[in-house]
């Protein structure tokens, strides 16, 4: 371990292809795919960031290329600081990403998430499963063009899909999206219905 | 030598103590009064359905205090939380092997409508996939009103015609 030294003039240093990315709080680089295990390994066994407290990813949505981009957050519990990395997926359609079990045990779980969200499959995962969702799932809610309330399709199990003849149907909405207006006082910025124009029973205005 | 019995009326050397009373009402007295519960805890309406069992409110006064984990033991099912649609066909299986006659409390704002889980992953009411038969409203219910649900269950459960549904096939 550097002990005092920078972390952003260590990694760059020892990989030059690591650029600095916009962060408001922790250091943060933008770290090619070919180097990211080796410097995901540099950052834990040479400048003590030890746990592997996040793997997520971000949608910058279907018109953006690359579109999807995983970030992975690191602490160091020597030097109580954070680092954040992020990576672009090459390819938008079928986003994929070496997986870091190898490194932190850890990873694999939160992979499953990223994947189960984002449907990015992790090459080296030894068990890469949908986590929150069931198996059999046909889409991936966090994408920008999922819609929050969800979309049709088949309950779990079909045994009592078909005695029940319940689906997964998308959430009502009336009155929703129940969200917080930015700015303003704070009895203003309260979550509250911003369209109740519209019910279960009485279609939306177009 | 014993001579055979030919009185019809009720003879207490013979038939020892007896009370006379209509079956409906004696099999609604049995139900109302031994209803075990079968606990869906979910979420956090969970931690209130045990406060409901436990000293303070004690839901042993209403005789439903023997939480069955086997629904094969259960008379009322009380879904309490959150039924995700991951979850929901195994609550329908532990409905179905709940032996009949059985009852359903939907407990809390999430198990009655889905609550403020205005959400993809979230079963809006669990009345669409299995019979209720009280809701409770709350986020979460008081225990009183989860008590409440209990005794508006049983009062429900007093007013079904028990002895015919014995012998419907």
């Amino acid at each position: 371990m550097t002990a005092t030294t920078d972390v952003a003039t260590a990694l760059t240093e020892r990989f030059p292809q690591v650029t600095a990315r916009p962060s408001l709080d922790w250091p943060a680089f933008n770290v090619p795919v070919g180097q990211l295990l080796d410097v995901l390994r540099h950052l834990r066994d040479k400048c003590a960031f030890d746990l592997l407290v996040d793997v997520t990813a971000i949608d910058w949505s279907a018109a953006q290329s690359p579109r999807f981009t995983v970030v992975w957050h690191l602490l160091s519990t020597v030097r109580h600081t954070y680092v954040r990395l992020a990576t672009d997926c090459a390819d938008d359609a079928n986003p994929a990403m070496p997986s870091a079990t190898g490194l932190w045990p850890g990873a694999n779980w939160h992979e499953r998430e990223a994947y189960d969200m984002f449907g990015i499959s992790f090459s080296g995962h030894p068990d890469l499963r949908r986590i929150l969702m069931w198996d059999g799932y046909p889409y991936f809610p966090l994408r920008k063009e999922f819609p929050l309330a969800g979309l049709e399709t088949a309950l779990p199990d079909p045994a009592v899909a078909e005695e029940t003849g319940a689906k997964v149907k998308p959430a009502p909405y009336m009155g929703g999206p129940f969200v917080a207006a930015a700015g303003g006082s704070m009895d203003e910025a309260e979550p509250r219905a911003k369209d109740q124009s519209w019910t279960e029973h009485q279609e939306k205005p177009v | 030598m014993v001579s055979p019995n030919t009185e019809i009326s009720y003879d207490s050397k013979i038939e020892g103590d007896l009370v006379v009373s209509r079956l409906d009402a004696v099999i609604n007295w049995i139900r109302t009064n031994s209803m075990w519960p079968m606990p869906m805890g979910l979420a956090c309406c969970a931690i209130e359905l045990m406060a409901v069992a436990a000293a303070r409110f004690d839901i042993a006064r209403f005789g439903a205090e023997v939480m069955r984990f086997s629904p094969r033991q259960a008379d009322c099912m009380i879904v309490a939380g959150t039924v995700t649609y991951k979850m929901a066909p195994q609550v329908r299986r532990i409905y179905d092997q709940m032996p009949a006659p059985k009852w359903v409390i939907a407990m809390g704002a999430c198990a009655s409508t889905g609550g403020m889980y205005r959400s993809y992953a979230v079963l809006q009411g669990v009345d669409r996939i299995v019979p209720v038969d009280v809701y409770v409203s709350g986020c979460p219910p008081r225990p009183e009103a989860l008590l409440d649900a209990l005794i508006k269950l049983q009062a429900k459960v007093r007013r079904e015609p028990a002895a015919q549904r014995l012998f419907k096939t």
